[in-house]
Formats: C-alpha cells, structure tokens, sequence
C-alpha cells in the first residue's frame, strides 16, 4: 500500500520570498525506510512538515499540492491531533518535545491527548519503554537524562500512539557519536519488529546508507536524487560532492580505488569491514592473474 | 628554538562550589602558540568546563592555567578574553544585536575603539567570513551555518591570539564543515592557535592532527589523530567511535604498511593502491 503521495507540492513560509519547496513529488510504499539529506536550507524539514501536517496547519504561508497518507487521508484537509495517530514525528532536540516528570507520564501525555483509556495507556506504556528498551528510565525525570536517552523517550512517546509513519527530523544532530549509533540502532529494530515506514532526515550519511532502502537528495527546494543507497553512493558522488553532501568514505575509496569495465559487478562498500573485504578480494585476484 | 606556550594548564581541579563532585580532576595540558589542537570526548567529558577556563571564565579550584604565561587567577575575564576568544556552541546565547555589523563591532566599541576603525575592521572580517551581504540585516535572519559564522566573526575582530571554538560542526552539513576548515587554516595560518572542542571524530580525522581526549573530566589521551583515534581502548572509554578509514586501516594493518597520516582519504588510497599493485 502506499504510505504518502506527495504530488506537486510547492510552499513558501509567510514573510519569506522564496519558495522552500518548489513542486515536489514523492512517494513512499509502506514500510520503506527512506533517508532524506541535502545541504542546510533544501527544503528537507519542511517536506518532514507537510507530511504530519504542521504545514498547513500550523506554519503559515503560500501552499500548493497535495499530500495524501495511505491514499485517502488528505493531510491539509485533517486537523493536527487527528494525523498524529497516523504519522509521528521526532524532532533535531529531544529537550523541545519532552515537558512532563517523569518519561512514563511522557510517554502516557499523547496517548491522554488521545482520549484512551486508562488500561490500554498502561499496557501501551510498558509496550513502548520495552520496545526502545528504556524500562529503567521510567521514573525519571527527562532532565536527569542523556542527549540520547531522551531522544528515545521521545521516540517511545510517539511510538506509544501507534504512528503508522514515523517522521525524524536530523535525531542525531545534537548526539555524541556513541549515543548517535544508539538512536539509529534503536530505529532499525523498531523496523524489524513494527514494519513501521520510517523517513529520517540526517546529514551523517555514513551510519544509515547501510540501513536505509532509499535514499532521497534536496537541493534547492527540490527533489534532485531518489535512488538505492548503492545507486546514489557510486553513480552520484559527483554531484553529492558538488552540493555539499558527505558520501561515507568506505565508497569514496572504493570509487577511486578501483575501476570495473562491468558497472554491474560494482557494488559500494558502506562498512570498513566491506571495504577491507573488497582490498582483500582484489589483491588476490590481481596475485592470481 | 621552541615556540612559546599558548596555554598551559597544570594539576587543574575543578568543581562547582555547590556541589561534591570534581568536574575536572588533574589535566596538565601544554598548547604552543601556533597550533592547531582538538579536544574530544562524549557530551558531559568536561570538555566545555576546560575551555571556560583558558579565558578566566572559571578558576581553578586547585592548580593553575596560564596564557601565555598570565596566570588566570590573577587576571580578569576582561584581560583573558582579549588574548583568548570564545565561540559557543549554539549561537542564539551569544547573539543580540540588531544588524550583522553591530553584532560584529560590539566588542570593539566596548574596547573603546574609534567607530570608524571599528566598522572598517568588523567590514574586513565580514568579508573573510562570507557574511558582507548581510551587513543591515538582523542576526536573527541567518541560516544556522550562517549564524556560527557570525559567532565567530565577532571574536575574530578584535584579534585574539587563541581561537576556541565549542562544537562548530554540530548540525552542519558536509559544505558548511569544509567551510569551517577552511576558515582554521586561514587563521592559523596568520599565526593564531585554534582550539576545537567537539565529539565529531570525521571532522578530525579529516582536518586535525593533534587530538587530546577526555572522558569522565580527565585526560585519557593526547598524541596524534593516527594513534589517538585508532586506539580502541581509548575510543570506548570515551565513547567515540573510531574513523571509518581508522577502522579499515586497522583490519588491513597486517599486510598493508600504512605510512603518513592514513585517516586522510588520499593518502589512505596511496597507500593501499601500492600495496595492491606490490608483486
């Protein structure tokens, strides 16, 4: 089924005399994990923004297209709360979305919004503290947590509505790199186990080219690359480079370091441990021969 | 001759007066004027609690910190921060002003400077930075790279001999970065010591050479990227994570005789492209 069609979408934030997006279309089948990046100012949060509906509603300004979840729910004809079962969203800094005592009155805050009833909270509360595996927070309060630990009670509160798409915009940006590979280990296991549909929008390419199944490029307002990780990272460097988006090293190697008369043969190492593979590989072929 | 010393910080205890519990425990540090140095560990290490100390922000609790031998304890913040500029890390606590050149020229008309001199030299330095069209409009305004860069235009200006920067890379994308390089050298190159403070290990491994670690508000290691950032011991107690060409290098170490600084992408691809056309 598909998950959001995004089809000519145009916007432009009130008071700006740019468009932040300039006809877009996109669209993302169910349980797609899709990773969004382009340099600062592409437009990347503002298309995370019309997908759960702050735009229209909440940002204002000129707004063209349309945006349509699970090929009947028309974002700019539903009301904030309403998509909220429907799409979560996680934000760059954890501080901004958690305002309770404690990460299990959190995580119950937007399921009270809701209106569901005291038992099935309960039981969706210890279903998401399980889930992101942050059972021993429960009492805390989100003050007392780490950047990465608050990032996952913020991820569980939205997990807790039972978001049919979950919506991250740069979760990492503001996390050590320890905590960082942490968040986005949590999400693949969510994956795993949800079949959720995950848009993540992230500058650190090289810890989700491995992960995601799609990767998507912004410049410009625009939608530039919509490919495979494998596709983007060995056939667009070029053009990643030129506007400033970082490809993981393991593929830059990889590019220069050898040459394939076969394309088809190439297949881009997005690990160490692939690329130390694919050295190996070559260096006992080229013994052989 | 050797060169003089920038910063030297000796048995540095710190802590607030409020609490029990040391943030800094016994760093010994020794920065030459001229360098450019990376201080790096997991958020919390005590990494910012170091660098509010090189401009007297903080005192030691126990030892000293000199700059350029002026000990901190017997000198103002005012004094300090004229030899040692300061960019935080989020820009929105340290902008104010109404226009780009105002914020630019404040710290110059609190020096006393003639307005004149001072917009000529706040109008140089807005010009190095990239941010000369945006002189008349409000700070506010700015994309978030932009703002960073106004930060640190507004230090540049009034000259100081020692550049400590709070995470510049965080929420920067890949052209932003190498923008943020650039601007290093650059300074460096005028004679200045760059200090960078992050927890960005790429960023390092592509641009920086000499790297001090700290975890738990102590010094773990200081060496060379090439040693410190390969160390696993030393990542995990510091909650780092290995470069990616680092960890590649490691795993190929047995066959493959890495010389010069590997983490640096064409002389990693040098390397192993002669080990592989070696017979």
């Amino acid at each position: 089924m598909r998950a959001i069609r995004i089809e000519g979408v145009s916007f432009k934030y009130r008071g700006s005399s740019e468009w932040a997006l300039k006809d877009v279309d996109l669209e993302v089948e169910e349980g797609e994990y899709v990773l969004i990046t382009g340099p600062s100012g592409c437009g990347k949060t503002t298309l995370c923004r019309c997908i759960n509906g702050l735009i229209p509603h909440f940002y204002e300004g000129e707004y063209k297209g349309d945006v349509v979840l699970f090929e009947e729910i028309e974002v700019s004809k539903y009301e904030p709360y309403q998509l909220a079962p429907i799409v979560g969203m996680v934000f760059q800094d954890p501080e901004s979305q958690l305002l309770m005592s404690s990460v299990e009155r959190e995580i119950a805050f937007g399921l009270e919004n809701l209106g569901i009833d005291r038992d099935e909270m309960r039981r969706r509360v210890e279903w998401a503290l399980k889930l992101l595996g942050i059972e021993h927070l429960r009492n805390k309060a989100p003050y007392e947590l780490s950047g990465g630990e608050q990032q996952k009670v913020a991820i569980a509160s939205v997990i807790a509505m039972r978001p049919r798409i979950l919506v991250l915009d740069e979760p990492t940006a503001n996390l050590d790199p320890a905590s960082s590979l942490d968040v986005i280990n949590v999400l693949s296991d969510l994956k795993r186990k949800l079949n959720i549909t995950i848009i993540i929008v992230e500058h650190r390419l090289n810890l989700l080219a491995p992960i995601v199944n799609r990767v998507v490029v912004m410049d410009k307002g625009r939608i530039i690359i919509d490919e495979s990780p494998e596709e983007v990272f060995l056939r667009k460097v070029d053009m990643l480079e030129k506007i400033g988006v970082e490809v993981p090293k393991t593929c830059l190697v990889y590019r220069k370091l050898f040459e394939f008369e076969n394309e088809e043969e190439m297949k881009p190492p997005f690990s160490p441990e692939d690329l130390v593979q694919v050295i190996l590989n070559a260096k006992k072929v080229s013994n052989r021969s | 001759m050797p060169r003089r010393l920038a910063i030297e910080v000796k048995n540095l205890w710190f802590k607030y007066p409020e609490s029990e519990e040391w943030v800094l425990k016994d760093i010994n540090l020794e920065i030459e004027e001229g360098e450019i140095v990376a201080i790096m560990g997991e958020n919390g290490a005590g990494k910012t609690t170091l660098i509010k100390h090189f401009n007297g922000l903080l005192k030691p609790v126990k030892g000293y910190v000199k700059v350029f031998g002026l000990d901190t304890r017997e000198h103002t913040v005012a004094e300090l921060a004229r030899r040692v500029g300061l960019v935080f890390q989020n820009p929105d606590h340290q902008i104010f002003a109404s226009t780009v050149l105002e914020e630019t020229m404040f710290a110059l008309k609190n020096f006393g400077w003639d307005l004149k001199k001072a917009e000529e030299r706040a109008v140089k330095i807005l010009k190095e930075l990239g941010l000369y069209k945006y002189i008349h409009t409000s700070p506010f305004m700015l994309s978030g790279g932009e703002k960073k860069r106004l930060t640190i235009a507004s230090v540049l200006v009034y000259d100081p001999d020692i550049l400590v920067l709070d995470e510049p890379t965080v929420g920067q994308d890949y052209g932003q970065k190498r923008r943020f390089a650039e601007i290093i050298y650059r300074i460096n190159r005028e004679g200045k010591t760059v200090i960078v403070v992050t927890h960005d290990v790429e960023f390092v491994a592509d641009y920086i050479d000499h790297v001090i670690v700290m975890a738990k508000g102590k010094i773990v290691a200081e060496g060379n990227s090439t040693e410190v950032l390969c160390n696993d011991e030393v990542m995990k107690e510091a909650r780092l994570l290995m470069p990616q060409l680092g960890l590649a290098a490691l795993m190929l170490r047995k066959h493959v005789e890495f010389r010069g600084n590997f983490l640096r992408l064409p002389i990693f691809i040098k390397e192993v492209r002669r080990w592989l056309n070696d017979a």
